[in-house]
């Protein structure tokens, strides 16, 4: 497969990026890591008059502690993430969620920025992005500011980036010392992506009550979405069994299940209470 | 911003140039340009890893790298395994554990093999089935390949071989 022509441009700064970007006219896409972006090309699915390559820009690679958040540079590869120490010691359900990413090969290549600015569906971040509640930093012709992962996420492939603007960060809060974390999905068993994924962090106060409890779901539909009905059924509450069974139930609740010939919304809306049943479980019982 | 560019790389330790249309998968620049036959194209949609060749080191799938992104970079395909001297160990190992039955996927699973290696002289099976997660063999012939790595990496060691893959591949 062949993508059709386009003309290719490397910027080397975050500024030029964006300048290109508005000399383009509508016309440019960036291209980071290019793993979700070239299989769109091939099929033609997407046809840009101009790929502007951010491959080589320094500053968008890196991970660093700010306060209590985790910050990484968008073009940092989910290897080098994985292979992070900071990441290990203070972001277990991202280490989990990204060694989850289709194989070795891939996570050489692909992109923290490319996978949450591309938005597909079945990806695996937005969720995790939701349920460690991201903040984007977004920069554009009139400078940078910081975007709440939540509400990011507007359709399938469709975010608020504006279109002359560029993710040059994502940061992740740390959870709460003690908490636990989780991420389990459902892998369609040709592509690899999520059909359903479900993370889930908790931590538990000394009476042994869950005094944080997130959860938020990727690949059921259009969009991620936080289980919000499943939290505010555990918040408060010592996580018995019982309760965790009726707060998975709501699981599908808050969110809009997708359906296609693979899995219907009715198989979706039970994968989702499953995975958030075993997820939970893993990290409360 | 032009539909032709210009790319140099390194391939094989041979330092190639051309001008591509920027559309050129990083696969059709090595078959077509260079004539290295060796790496596969088996799905065409980065899942078989038929088409796995090593980018400054790391295995990548050269049918989701444009050429372009490739330019400057050190890129090591089956091609460069062998020397003057004879077979690498990767091959001579493959050669004797049958870690092939139709042989089409060998490239890319011996390239992934090698980034393993390079890494982790050591690996348990666990380890290499984890390395070869991203190649697909249609054959099945996984026992005999893990057979063939772990014999690879025996040989290795005792050859006292600290990096696998030629030189020229590593990055600096």
């Amino acid at each position: 497969m062949i993508p059709s022509t386009f003309s290719y441009v490397q910027a080397h700064s975050v500024e030029e990026a964006i300048r290109l970007l508005r000399e383009s006219d509508g016309e440019g896409k960036l291209l980071a890591g290019g793993h979700s972006l070239v299989p769109l090309l091939k099929f033609r699915l997407t046809t840009p008059g101009t790929l502007i390559d951010i491959g080589e820009i320094p500053e968008l690679r890196g991970v660093r502690k700010e306060g209590n958040r985790i910050v990484i540079g968008a073009m940092t590869t989910y290897r080098q993430v994985l292979s992070d120490p900071l990441v290990a010691q203070h972001l277990p359900l991202l280490a989990q969620a990204i060694g989850q990413i289709g194989d070795i090969q891939i996570r050489n290549r692909g992109t923290i920025g490319g996978n949450i600015a591309h938005a597909d569906p079945a990806a695996d971040l937005p969720g995790v992005a939701l349920a460690l509640d991201a903040m984007l930093e977004i920069q554009g012709e009139d400078g940078a500011e910081l975007v709440e992962a939540d509400g990011f996420f507007l359709g399938p492939l469709v975010t608020a980036l504006p279109e002359t603007s560029l993710l040059t960060s994502v940061s992740f809060l740390i959870p709460p010392e003690g908490a636990r974390s989780t991420y389990l999905k459902y892998a369609h068993p040709a592509s690899g992506y999520a059909v359903v994924g479900v993370c889930a962090i908790a931590a538990l106060d000394p009476d042994g009550v869950v005094s944080t409890i997130r959860v938020a779901v990727n690949g059921a539909g259009d969009v991620a979405y936080r289980a919000r009905s499943v939290e505010d059924k555990l918040l408060g509450h010592a996580p018995t069994a019982e309760r965790i069974r009726q707060a998975a139930s709501l699981a599908a609740d808050d969110g809009e299940m997708g359906s296609d010939q693979f899995a219907s919304e009715e198989y979706r809306r039970h994968l989702c209470c499953v995975y958030a049943q075993r997820a939970l479980e893993a990290i409360l019982l | 911003m032009a539909h032709q560019a210009e790319v140099s790389m390194k391939v094989n330790g041979a330092e190639s140039k051309s001008v591509i249309e920027p559309r050129m998968l990083l696969v059709h620049y090595l078959r077509e340009e260079l004539n290295l036959t060796g790496t596969h194209i088996g799905c065409d949609t980065s899942q078989c890893g038929a088409c796995t060749v090593l980018l400054d080191g790391d295995p990548v799938k050269s049918c989701t790298v444009l050429a372009v992104q490739a330019n400057g970079k050190s890129i090591t395909t089956v091609e460069g395994l062998a020397s003057k001297e004879g077979l690498h160990p990767i091959q001579m190992s493959f050669w004797e554990k049958h870690g092939l039955q139709c042989g089409f996927c060998t490239p890319g699973v011996m390239i992934a093999a090698i980034g393993l290696l390079n890494e982790n002289p050591d690996p348990s099976e666990e380890e290499i089935r984890l390395a070869l997660e991203g190649v697909i063999c249609r054959c099945t012939g996984y026992q005999f390949i893990v057979d063939a790595v772990k014999h690879a990496a025996q040989t290795l060691r005792e050859a006292g071989e600290t990096k696998v893959a030629m030189a020229d591949s590593m990055k600096a």
